[in-house]
């Protein structure tokens, strides 16, 4: 391979004379101890490298190596559980191999190839196949099955194939191809992280991606294949939030990014996903779990492209037929690296400094998700790639850059209010501001799957937190007496739906997750009492004690109840009703209904 | 040796250095001025046989031709050794005090390494600072980094003080309904100072010495007439110091950092020296990365028995939470402890202004066998509580105290109550944890018992302390 030498070195950024015949993105190793760099820009023979690791001790006229290939990640059996850095170092063997700290220069390759594997094919020796078909499959773990598929831009009849024990490397069979070659089928695919992989075509994003928590599924739905952002300032909750979905959501692969942020967070991941059990599968979160783990503190430059290896692997899933979900947290560390490199660079800066492609780059990447239905000779199978991305605005000001761009693409808006925050109103996701526009896509599918008045339910309280907020207004300026009953009513219910639906508390084992249908009882339970406290004012009762009857103790409980005991739902309707308006109540029940004050 | 007379320019506290050979990035340099002053410096970027160096000591008496520019073939170091404990440093490592140099068992690069995510070890383990603001609500844990947001002329000085005096680690409760016994003697303290006055120093110093704590000591000083861009390295000296104390020495190392806002200008000064394109009101683009590599060097590792907790100090630019040092900071410490002016004025010492403050690693530190089980919930509603009772007070300016209704009238009371009584506390009162979470049950009598809505039953009927005469 061709070798040139270092001219310039200035931060994560190294620039070489010699490479003629590099391209860009092509991967090199830089200086004696082969560092991993990524060609690009290229002027004349002059190579300009982002190197992923550390360059102290790189000087003028060390050698750079090219390698003639772009930076790739490697995909097979082996990824699921895995721990990688932002370029698919993984991360638990370099811990066996260096230690406790991250030394430069030491890497392993992103899949062991001495593991072996039990494949077991699907198709037999004449059968016709194209890329994406699944030649075989390999239970990679109690939850998933790994299938291994004809790489893209390969097809051909498969000369022979057997069942057996692998490495990701060996042939576990071969092909021939319509210009007669044969080719090896191996289990391994690798492929270029910059390049999103094919798939036949897109379809519609309808179906909802349940996360278990409550503002989100009923008021603010992402969908499987859908792309959502979650921006805020420091301690809104962007972080547990996406945790939050890593847990409980129902996509079948999940690929958390950890991009610049915390070391503990990630530390965190670890140590919690091998211990909780998926609700689905009964099985360890982990089992469906790829961590890219790239702190703010590991190398820049492969900050940058942890992103894309996290992407190049969620739609590696997808094209298998899995609903994946894909968590960047957070992306504006990851505009940050742009912005680092591209002032190495001394490229002419937009907004803040950012380079002036940063909207490109960011809708490139969320363009990548979407549900597709897959290469493959059979034309149903489909997969879905979601993303969530946390933005980290200076100061929480959205009218910043990486916000401003990321809001041109996606298509709900979770946004973080540090006031909520404050008051440990969690999640703290601004119910006025936010948005979905996945709202009327995913409604067909609550009406066949959790009930026909849910979406007019959640419009209803919807409505109801927005009056709220007029007449809250009001109430600051002259007091909660300017309302009129009726007002008063909504006022209470609007704090019902805060207190006992909207916030919940992500470290309470009966709260975390929230079933869709029981997210229904729940609206169902809080809207028969503003009805039946309406009309028990109306027949004379006493607004204070409608409000103080027992029952709303047990509406508050609500959300904590198991998902088996959803029956008791219907006593706490019953409650309401004899509580409220009932006749039959007895002595030790308070009947607000008999006429206000006791 | 590699030494050049070949500067060209001079800008700040930079120097172009021309015809060098075999320089490389980052390595240590050596200049002499021509009055005989002498300064450090790093290599910044190196192209072709130019080398841009940073002078960390300052430019002042240089002079193109006539500047010794040695390159030195190693990075910039610390000398480690068990011997530092009680001494003091300059900003760059060399004593400061009538002290013998130190006999270094290793020279350690002050940039480190990054901890490996899957080598960290998750800090749970409460630390007892015996101050409730922090105990009761914003718990600090072993390995944490959680900064103290102030401004000038707050006690900062005196809460970071308080902290590192009184910071114990509990054992183990028997029950979840009991409370460890501190263990003494726990941490070590490295102190940093980037840019503080002489008094302030001084005034830890004098804290450290009053109270022995100076034996398990290292103090590392660059002060207001320093050279500014000394401090770049100073914050990295005491933690490569703190690193070989916790990881291979086995101590428990509290690193206390101030004033990081001395620290952040000080890169903004090299940066605008280079005429790099500024991010934020001047800061450059890459502080955020700058200062993880601060403050990620807080934390456990696996199968070692020594720990990094990091309360660094900086100081709000016109108490503004929104600038980027605060910002960028918040965005990579685990919480914050905010100080309040407000509270100041009124005099509440400490003046934690506990809505803003967050410790993220509560969760993990706080409950059963920690502190107690009834820890977690208590402090979620005594926040809650405590915010109502602010926007109840909000609104009684507004509308009179007669427009609140009885609750809020109560939840006033409270919020009055909670910052006289909870937040409030003598600078050398060292509260047990069980005494702030007395303290906040007490307070819990304020409110109607159905407003007790985030705590369970079984707790309130534990610990809510039993009703005294109705009229007393
Ligand atoms: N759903 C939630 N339930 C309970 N606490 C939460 C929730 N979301 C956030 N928090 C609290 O807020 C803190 C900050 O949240 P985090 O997600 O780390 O913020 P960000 O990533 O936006 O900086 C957490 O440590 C936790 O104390
Ligand atoms: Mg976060």
């Amino acid at each position: 391979m061709e070798q040139g030498k270092i001219v310039k070195v200035a931060g994560p950024l190294v620039v070489a004379e010699g490479l003629v015949s590099s391209r860009m993105y092509d991967l090199v190793r830089v200086g004696a101890e082969g560092l991993m760099g990524e060609i690009i820009e290229m002027r004349g023979d002059r190579a300009s490298i982002q190197v992923y690791e550390e360059t102290e001790g790189l000087g003028p006229g060390q050698p750079v190596e090219a390698t003639g290939a772009p930076l790739s990640v490697e995909l097979g059996p082996g990824m699921l559980e895995a721990v990688y850095d932002g370029v698919q170092r993984p991360l638990d063997v370099l811990e066996q191999m260096a230690g406790a700290f991250l030394s430069r220069g030491v890497t392993a390759p992103g899949l062991d190839r001495d593991k072996r594997w039990e494949f077991k094919p699907t198709l037999k020796a004449g059968d016709r196949v194209e890329s994406g078909d699944i030649i075989g499959t390999v239970q990679e773990n109690a939850v998933i099955e790994h299938r291994i598929m004809v790489p893209p831009g390969v097809s051909g009849v498969i000369e022979d194939l057997s069942a057996g024990s692998y490495t990701v490397t060996e042939p576990v069979g071969s092909l021939k191809t319509a210009a007669g070659d044969s080719v090896d089928l191996i289990m391994m695919q690798v492929w270029p992280v910059r390049v999103p992989r094919p798939y036949r075509k897109k379809i519609s994003a309808n179906e909802p991606l349940t996360t278990g928590t409550r503002v989100i599924d009923t008021f603010f739905p992402l969908t499987k294949g859908g792309v959502a952002c979650i921006p805020g300032p420091f301690g809104a909750g962007k972080t547990v939030t996406q945790h939050q979905i890593a847990k409980w959501s129902n996509a079948e692969v999940v690929i958390f990014i950890g991009c610049g942020e915390r070391g503990n967070e990630m530390t965190d991941v670890l140590m919690e996903f091998p211990e909780l059990m998926d609700p689905y599968s009964g099985e360890p979160l982990v089992k469906r779990t790829v961590l890219v783990a790239h702190t703010s503190n590991m190398p820049v430059a492969a900050r940058e492209a942890s992103v894309y290896t996290g992407m190049t692997m969620a739609e590696y899933f997808r094209d298998m037929g899995y609903a994946v979900v894909l968590q960047a947290d957070s992306t504006s560390r990851w505009a940050e690296a742009m912005r680092e490199i591209s002032g190495r660079l001394e490229e002419m800066p937009g907004d803040e400094g950012f380079p002036a492609y940063l909207g490109t780059k960011l809708a490139a990447f969320y363009e990548r998700a979407g549900r597709v239905h897959t290469l493959a000779t059979e034309t149903e199978r489909e997969g879905s790639v979601s993303v969530v991305g946390s933005v980290s605005p200076p100061g929480g000001d959205l009218s910043e850059p990486v916000v401003q761009n990321t809001l041109r693409v996606v298509k709900v808006f979770w946004a973080l209010q540090d006031k909520l925050a404050y008051e440990r109103h969690f999640p703290a996701i601004d119910w006025l501001t936010s948005y979905s526009l996945y709202l009327d896509k995913v409604t067909p599918y609550w009406n066949a799957n959790v009930g026909p008045e849910f979406r007019e339910r959640r419009d209803r309280c919807m409505g109801i937190l927005q009056r709220e907020s007029e007449l809250a207004e009001i109430v600051r300026l002259v007091g909660l007496e300017a309302l009129s009953a009726e007002e008063q009513v909504l006022m209470e219910t609007a704090k019902s739906i805060r207190e006992d639906f909207l916030q919940q508390n992500a470290f309470r084992d009966d709260d975390q997750f929230t079933s869709l249908s029981q997210q229904d009882k729940l609206l169902e339970t809080i809207l028969l009492f503003h009805e039946k406290a309406i009309e028990a004012h109306s027949k004379g009762a006493a607004l204070k004690d409608i409000f103080a009857a027992p029952v709303r103790e047990r509406i508050t409980r609500a959300k904590y109840l198991d998902e088996d005991k959803l029956a008791e739902f219907d006593e706490i309707a019953s409650d309401i009703e004899t509580q409220l308006v009932g006749d039959g109540f007895d002595d030790d029940e308070v009947a607000v209904y008999a006429g206000g004050e006791r | 040796m590699r030494e050049y007379m070949t500067t060209r320019d001079i800008v700040g506290p930079l120097l172009l250095v021309e015809n060098v050979v075999d320089v490389t990035y980052g390595e240590l340099v050596e200049l002499e001025f021509p009055n005989g002053t002498r300064s450090l410096g790093n290599v910044l970027e190196v192209n072709e046989d130019v080398a841009l160096v940073q002078a960390f000591e300052g430019t002042r008496g240089s002079n193109p031709s006539e500047t010794k520019v040695k390159f030195l073939g190693r990075s910039l170091e610390l000398a480690v050794s068990k011997d530092m404990l009680g001494r003091v440093f300059d900003g760059l490592g060399r004593p400061r005090d009538d002290g013998p140099e130190i006999i270094p068992e290793k020279r350690l690069s002050i940039y480190g390494q990054p901890i490996n995510p899957t080598a960290r070890d998750f800090p749970d383990d409460f630390i007892q600072t015996g101050v409730s603001a922090i105990d009761g609500l914003n718990p600090l844990v072993r390995g944490q980094k959680l900064p103290i947001f102030s401004g000038s002329g707050l006690p900062h000085n005196q809460l970071a003080a308080q902290i590192a005096r009184q910071s114990a680690v509990l054992q183990r409760g028997a029950a979840a309904d009991e409370i460890g016994e501190p263990i003494e003697g726990e941490f070590a303290v490295v102190f940093a100072a980037m840019g503080i006055t002489f008094e302030d120093a001084d005034f830890f110093i004098d804290e450290f010495r009053n109270t022995s704590a100076i034996e398990r000591a290292v103090l590392f000083l660059n002060l207001a007439d320093d050279p500014a861009v000394e401090r770049i390295a100073t914050p990295r000296m005491a933690l490569t110091a703190a690193e070989y104390l916790a990881y291979e020495k086995d101590m428990h190392v509290l690193v206390i950092l101030t004033d990081m806002t001395y620290y952040c200008e000080a890169l903004r000064e090299v940066s605008a020296a280079r005429k790099e394109v500024p991010g934020r009101r001047g800061y450059p683009g890459y502080l955020y990365t700058d200062l993880a590599t601060i403050y990620e060097r807080a934390g456990r590792v696996k199968g070692r028995k020594g720990s990094i907790t990091q309360v660094p100090i900086l100081s709000m630019p016109d108490d503004d939470k929104t600038h980027p040092i605060p910002d960028l900071t918040g965005y990579i410490t685990e919480g914050q402890i905010v100080l309040d002016r407000n509270l100041h004025r009124r005099g509440v010492y400490p003046p934690v202004a506990v809505l803003p403050s967050l410790s993220r690693l509560k969760q993990k530190g706080i409950g059963p066998g920690k502190t107690r089980e009834d820890h977690a919930d208590l402090s979620n509603q005594l926040f809650g509580a405590y915010a109502r009772g602010l926007q109840a007070k909000e609104l009684a300016v507004i509308l009179g105290e007669a427009a609140l209704s009885d609750s809020d009238k109560a939840f006033v009371a409270f919020a009055d109550a909670f910052e006289d009584r909870f937040i409030r506390q003598g600078a050398g009162e060292d509260r047990s944890v069980g005494d702030t979470l007395a303290l906040g049950w007490e307070l819990m009598k304020l409110l109607p018992r159905t407003e007790l809505k985030r705590i369970k039953d079984v707790f309130v009927e534990k610990y809510l302390p039993a009703e005294e005469d109705a009229d007393a």
